[in-house]
C-alpha cells in the first residue's frame, strides 16, 4: 500500500472573518474520499476553530463548528492543536470542543481525535509529511 | 473632532490592532468587531496592549461577534462594554467620524 501518501491540512486562521477555515473543511471531507493518510494541525489563529460553545443564534452567519464533530465518522481522527498558540490567546484544551473518533483496530473503542502538541513536534509532524495544504 | 475606530482582524494576524491604539487619540472610541473581539478577551498577549489604551479610550466589543467564535462574555476584559448591532449605530452617531482599521 506504498500509495498512500501523508496529507496534512494546515489551519492557520480563524473562523468567521475569512473563508479559509470553511473551504479548508471543504477540501478535507472531499480528500477523505480517497483513503489516504490524513491529519488536519491548528496553529495560530487556526486554533480558534475549534472553540467550543460557537452559536450564530445573533449573527447572520451559519455557525459550521458541527462539522468538526463528523471528521471521525471520516476516518479523519488526527487533529493535531499547537500548545504556543493556545497559550498566546489565553486558551486551554478544556476551551475547544471534545472530539472523538470510534477506533475500529480497538473494538470501536471511543477515543480522543484532538492531541495537542508542542511547537518543536509540530514542525517535526510536518517534516513527516508527503503533501501539505495551508489554510 | 471624537472619532469612533473599528478593529476587525486577528490582533495575533494582522497589525490592524497595533496601529489603532497608536494611531488613535485619548477620548476616541475603539469598536471590536468580526475576528477583532478576540483581542478583548482576558489572558491573551495582547490583553496588557488593550488595557493600555484603556486608561484614555473608551473600548467596546460587539457581542453577536463574540458569540459567534464561541467567546464567553465572563472572559471578555473587565470595563470593555459590549455592544449590539443597535449599539454599533449608537456609536456610529455619537461620534464625529468612523476610522475603519480593515
Amino acid at each position: 500500500m506504498s500509495d498512500i501518501k501523508k496529507f496534512m491540512y494546515v489551519n492557520r486562521r480563524a473562523p468567521y472573518g475569512t473563508v479559509y477555515a470553511l473551504e479548508s473543511l471543504e477540501v478535507v471531507l472531499i480528500g477523505a474520499a480517497f483513503d489516504q493518510d490524513v491529519s488536519l494541525a491548528f496553529v495560530g489563529d487556526g486554533v480558534y476553530q475549534l472553540k467550543a460553545g460557537q452559536d450564530s443564534a445573533d449573527a447572520d452567519q451559519k455557525n459550521f463548528s458541527p462539522i468538526y464533530q463528523a471528521l471521525g465518522d471520516y476516518d479523519v481522527n488526527k487533529l493535531y492543536v499547537e500548545q504556543e498558540s493556545l497559550d498566546e490567546r489565553g486558551l486551554t484544551l478544556e476551551d475547544l470542543m471534545p472530539l472523538t473518533y470510534e477506533d475500529e483496530d480497538d473494538d470501536w473503542a471511543e477515543k480522543d481525535s484532538i492531541k495537542v502538541v508542542s511547537r518543536a513536534e509540530m514542525a517535526e509532524l510536518m517534516d513527516q509529511q508527503d503533501v501539505l495544504f495551508n489554510f | 473632532m471624537s472619532i469612533l475606530h473599528t478593529v476587525n482582524k486577528s490582533p495575533f494576524e494582522k497589525n490592524s490592532l497595533d496601529e489603532c491604539l497608536t494611531h488613535s487619540m485619548d477620548g476616541s472610541a475603539i469598536l471590536l468587531l468580526e475576528d477583532g473581539v478576540y483581542a478583548a478577551m482576558q489572558g491573551t498577549n495582547v490583553e496588557a496592549d488593550v488595557k493600555a489604551a484603556m486608561a484614555g479610550k473608551k473600548v467596546y466589543v460587539l457581542g453577536p461577534d463574540v458569540k459567534l467564535r464561541g467567546l464567553s462574555s465572563d472572559r471578555i476584559i473587565d470595563g470593555i462594554e459590549t455592544v449590539d448591532y443597535a449599539g454599533f449605530v449608537d456609536l456610529t452617531e455619537s461620534n464625529d467620524k468612523v476610522q475603519a482599521w480593515l
